[in-house]
């Protein structure tokens, strides 16, 4: 997957925990806190979903990796560029 | 609800309907549920569920964002979904100012069957597609199954800061939550209740597997024919979800607000058989109905409707029917009527929905019928059973609300017209 398609993969993940939220200005270098209504359960669901939907493993001292797009982004790159987008 | 003649009874300790919310499987509202059951509008349909395949269900379609974010629809349950559709709806026909209510003095008292079967399914079902490795299991798994979720949604929904919880009662469960209601209203623990009871029973394989297993799941080719308590071709239960939440709030509190009251509890009483876990016992209910009666300072032919329990499995009906026809014999005014015919069997839901569904017949005076009853079974005989076409009566004054469940529990409310 190429960080593009990362990206696209952590917003449709963000899109089905906070459906009433509006992410099309979604601010990549800001905090998602900052910008959505999204608490600890919701956090872990973000961690949750990668994991089911990509296998990916994400140790809880890691937790703080994913405080915005840009950052969750730059994480996942090693974890995720051999997947097939 | 104290044994002295009502008219001494001070109206800080009488008990009154003043709003109510439901969703029923022909009806999101009371005009259109009590609609469907005066014109035979059953809500089954053909329904599937994972492992057990095709089978029948009452099926609700009301509006879950009405109510509730998308977000918190996600996050919670079903049961809590129709909870908090009800409750709001509740609110808003009771013509209280909710904003100005102190939320601290009101307490939600929920039924409920089971709960916590639907997400515990649902995550095995997951991790099986991961090898059963826990690590997959969601961690919204606790919030959801807590047997509390129900009215704790509704709490955190309305920023309800008074007591909450849910009262398990197998199917007896709407006539506990609306009797549990009542009491803590006359022990001053709140000043409204929003008391009922809700099932999402039909989103759990394990209900009709388990139905189907004790050979007491209705089959039929057509859905709209399948709930057919009374009939001797009946095959069983028509599941189906659902949920209904009254306001309850004293008398005195009722008049000072100039509230339209629905009607008042005049009695009610729960019993045990204490002789089967699935049977019912016929003498238990029939003494169940005499102590509500006798709580109202009521006689059997004092009653104008009798909502019935019945399922649609032969023990079931025949067992009522013996048990009413024991405390009944003598009148001949009281009419009888069953709206599981109509919705199917709503579980927790079925005490306080079925009772609903008879509420307006205080105003137009209507008995609706029990749907589906082509060959009656005569062991199931009643003077005043209302068959398939709903009756004009001479007036409805009081209704007698049954709802049994298994462990052989019993309920019994008695509703006055005011």
């Amino acid at each position: 997957m190429a960080p593009e398609e990362i990206r696209s993969a952590v917003l449709e993940i963000l899109e089905d925990i906070a459906p009433d939220e509006d992410l099309s200005a979604l601010d990549d270098s800001k905090s998602f806190r900052d910008q959505m209504e999204l608490d600890s359960m919701d956090f872990l669901d973000i961690v949750m979903e990668l994991r089911k939907r990509y296998r990916v493993q994400i140790p809880e001292e890691d937790y703080g990796k994913l405080a915005s797009m840009s950052s969750t982004v730059d994480y996942l790159i090693p974890k995720m560029e051999d997947i097939p987008a | 609800m104290i044994s002295v003649p009502n008219n001494l009874v001070p109206d800080e300790m009488r008990i009154v309907l003043s709003g109510i919310g439901l969703t029923a499987p022909n009806g999101n509202s009371l005009p259109e549920f009590r609609e469907g059951l005066l014109n035979g509008r059953s809500g089954v349909s053909d329904y599937e569920i994972r492992y057990f395949g095709k089978t029948l269900a009452g099926i609700c379609d009301f509006e879950v964002t009405r109510h509730q974010s998308r977000r918190d629809a996600r996050r919670g349950t079903r049961a809590g979904s129709i909870g908090v559709y009800c409750a709001n709806e509740a609110i808003l026909d009771s013509g209280i100012q909710w904003d100005n209510f102190d939320r601290s003095r009101v307490g939600v008292y929920i039924g409920v069957t089971e709960h916590g079967n639907v997400e515990t399914e649902t995550e095995i079902h997951e991790i099986r597609g991961y090898d059963y490795d826990t690590t997959y299991w969601s961690h919204h798994h606790n919030p959801r199954t807590v047997a509390n979720n129900p009215a704790g949604e509704i709490a955190l929904n309305m920023g309800i800061t008074g007591p909450h919880y849910t009262i398990g009662a197998a199917c007896a469960a709407g006539n506990a939550g609306l009797i549990q209601g009542a009491q803590m209203l006359q022990l001053g623990q709140c000043d409204l209740a929003i008391a009922g009871g809700v099932s999402e029973s039909i989103h759990t394989f394990g209900i009709f597997a388990g139905f189907a297993s004790q050979g007491a799941l209705a089959t039929h080719d057509d859905p709209t024919r399948a709930s057919r308590p009374f009939d001797r071709d009946r095959t069983g239960i028509v599941i189906a979800e659902g949920g209904c939440l009254y306001v309850l709030e004293r008398m005195s509190d009722a008049k000072t607000r100039g509230a339209r009251i629905l009607g008042e509890l005049v009695g009610y009483a729960m019993n045990t058989d204490a002789t089967d876990f699935v049977l019912p016992n016929s003498e238990r209910q029939a003494q169940c109905v005499r102590l509500a009666l006798r709580q109202a300072r009521l006689d059997p032919e004092d009653i104008d409707i009798v909502s019935t329990h019945a399922t649609g499995t032969e023990n079931g009906d025949t067992l009522e029917c013996a048990a009413l026809r024991e405390v009944f014999h003598q009148s001949d005014k009281t009419f009888f009527n069953n709206a599981k015919s109509f919705i199917g069997h709503s579980m927790g839901a079925a005490g306080s929905l079925e009772l609903a569904g008879n509420l307006p017949a205080f105003d137009d005076g209507v008995c609706h019928a029990t749907i589906n009853v082509d060959d009656l079974d005569p062991t199931c005989e009643l003077r005043g059973l209302v068959i398939n076409q709903a009756r004009e009566t001479s007036g409805v004054r009081y209704i007698l609300n049954n709802s049994f469940g298994m462990l052989g529990i019993n309920s019994v409310v008695i509703i006055k017209k005011v």
